[in-house]
């Protein structure tokens, strides 16, 4: 590999520092799934690397009933995913998560990774995105906050300006008939990545038979994640009904714009947006207390 | 140009000092400044386990997790496996199943067994097979591995 100096930093104070001092030749270690194997490979370069897993604000996993829940960038998938909290509430989040690698990469991988690396095909981004998913940034003119779906701008890049750094994420309290689900299409069992993923989420009336809202985020069909908003925007205040699921999944797919590689035909791509969109709707209403209107 | 980091962890129940530079990996350090070569480079970017480590008890490639982030932490590899009284249960039901032909992924399927049955002494099979998943053989097909692991669970 590539010669790097290492730094663990205790604050982001002080990573903030380290990234203005280094001007562009630092980058951030969590997990090292992605960022260890770019730097072998030589897809990308530093003089330096600062570890940020000894910055209590970036690892630490917090929920409130009123905030929300707050991830801490480098906190690893399996701490998300064995997170009370978050299986309770988030059980759609968890979807998306839970598929990022095996045993071995769950331990070490983290969600701030999964979005930093802006993979178009990244599991944990639809599935942020229908949850609604800010991204807390802090940097050298103090924090900001974005949504998940304006994060990645372009394959393998991410909306982060020179200096800085991806502190947490925050996704809001869970509300009442609220439900929501992620999944892929991949020619195996696990350890794949994703052909197409559809994450979809529904907050339905007190009868549980109208939609209010519905969000719908698509992965590996766009350069990035792809929140297709008009196929959400389309459910709001229509009835749960199976003509109503096939006609959102339907304008989901019109938005989806594949491209064909090794994974799988631009045709397939798009017939997959609907099977996969329309299942990530049935299991978000299930899991809203919905039921079908005949 | 030298920039040699010393680190101070623990090894296998044992305190270890060596110096390393911040781009090495464990694996690399393991390997080649430790000797312990138990612990195999397969695809050296975290897709087959053969490299499987356990760092604070928890699974990891040793090949995604650079040398100078294990200082002060404990580490366990397939050299730490085995007792003085003898063979890890795994260990035994692996050679009983013949669950290796190669024997390249043993150490890292083993390391992956334990860290499983670590946790979840108890195991189903689905269980076996998806905690395994990240984990490759090109031998056995599997199933004896799982069977072993099986085998293990129950003595």
């Amino acid at each position: 590999m590539q010669s790097f100096d290492y730094i663990a930093p205790k604050s982001a104070e002080e990573v903030i520092a380290l990234l203005a001092n280094k001007n562009g030749d630092a980058l951030i270690l969590c997990g090292g799934t992605d960022l260890l194997v770019q730097l072998r490979e030589g897809r990308r370069k530093a003089g330096l690397v600062i570890d940020v897993k000894h910055i209590p604000e970036l690892t630490q996993i917090t929920f409130d009933p009123q905030n929300g829940l707050r991830i801490g960038a480098a906190a690893s998938c399996h701490e998300i995913c064995s997170n009370p909290n978050v299986n309770k509430y988030y059980p759609g989040l968890v979807d998306g998560v839970h598929l990022i690698g095996g045993v071995q990469i769950q331990n070490r991988a983290s969600v701030g990774g999964n979005l930093c690396n802006a993979s178009p095909a990244a599991d944990a981004i639809p599935a942020l995105i229908v949850h609604e998913a800010t991204c807390n940034i802090t940097g050298p003119n103090g924090s900001r906050v974005l949504p998940v779906e304006e994060f990645c701008i372009a394959p393998g890049k991410n909306a982060l300006q020179s200096g800085e750094l991806l502190a947490s994420i925050t996704v809001p309290a869970p509300q009442e008939k609220f439900g929501a689900h992620y999944l892929r299409f991949i020619p195996r069992n696990e350890m794949d990545i994703a052909v197409v993923g559809a994450g979809a989420s529904v907050i339905l009336d007190d009868e549980g038979k109208r939609f209010v809202s519905a969000r719908i985020a698509l992965g590996a069909v766009a350069p990035t994640p792809l929140l297709a908003s008009d196929a959400g925007a389309f459910l709001a205040g229509k009835a749960v009904t199976r003509e109503n699921i096939k006609e959102a999944a339907r304008i989901a797919q019109s938005m989806a714009k594949p491209i064909t590689d090794l994974r799988g035909t631009a045709e397939h791509r798009k017939h997959l947006c609907a099977v996969l969109v329309e299942r990530a709707l049935e299991k978000a209403i299930e899991r809203a207390g919905g039921q079908h209107v005949q | 140009m030298s920039n040699k980091t010393h680190i101070t962890t623990n090894i296998n129940g044992e305190e270890v000092q060596f110096l390393c530079e911040p781009h090495q990996s464990l694996l690399e350090v393991l390997r080649e400044t430790l000797g312990l070569m138990g612990t195999k480079e397969g695809c050296n970017n975290g897709n087959c386990g053969s490299c499987n480590i356990i760092l604070d008890g928890a699974l990891a490639n040793s090949c995604l997790v650079l040398a100078v982030e294990i200082q002060g932490r404990s580490v366990t590899t397939i050299e730490g496996i085995a007792t003085s009284e003898g063979l890890h249960p795994l260990q035994q039901k692996f050679i009983e199943h013949a669950a290796l032909q190669c024997g390249y992924c043993t150490p890292g399927f083993i390391v992956a067994g334990k860290a499983l049955l670590d946790q979840n002494p108890n195991p189903s099979e689905q269980e076996v097979r998806e905690w395994l998943a990240g984990n490759l053989c090109r031998c056995t097909g599997y199933d004896r591995i799982v069977r072993a692991v099986m085998d293990a669970a129950k003595s």
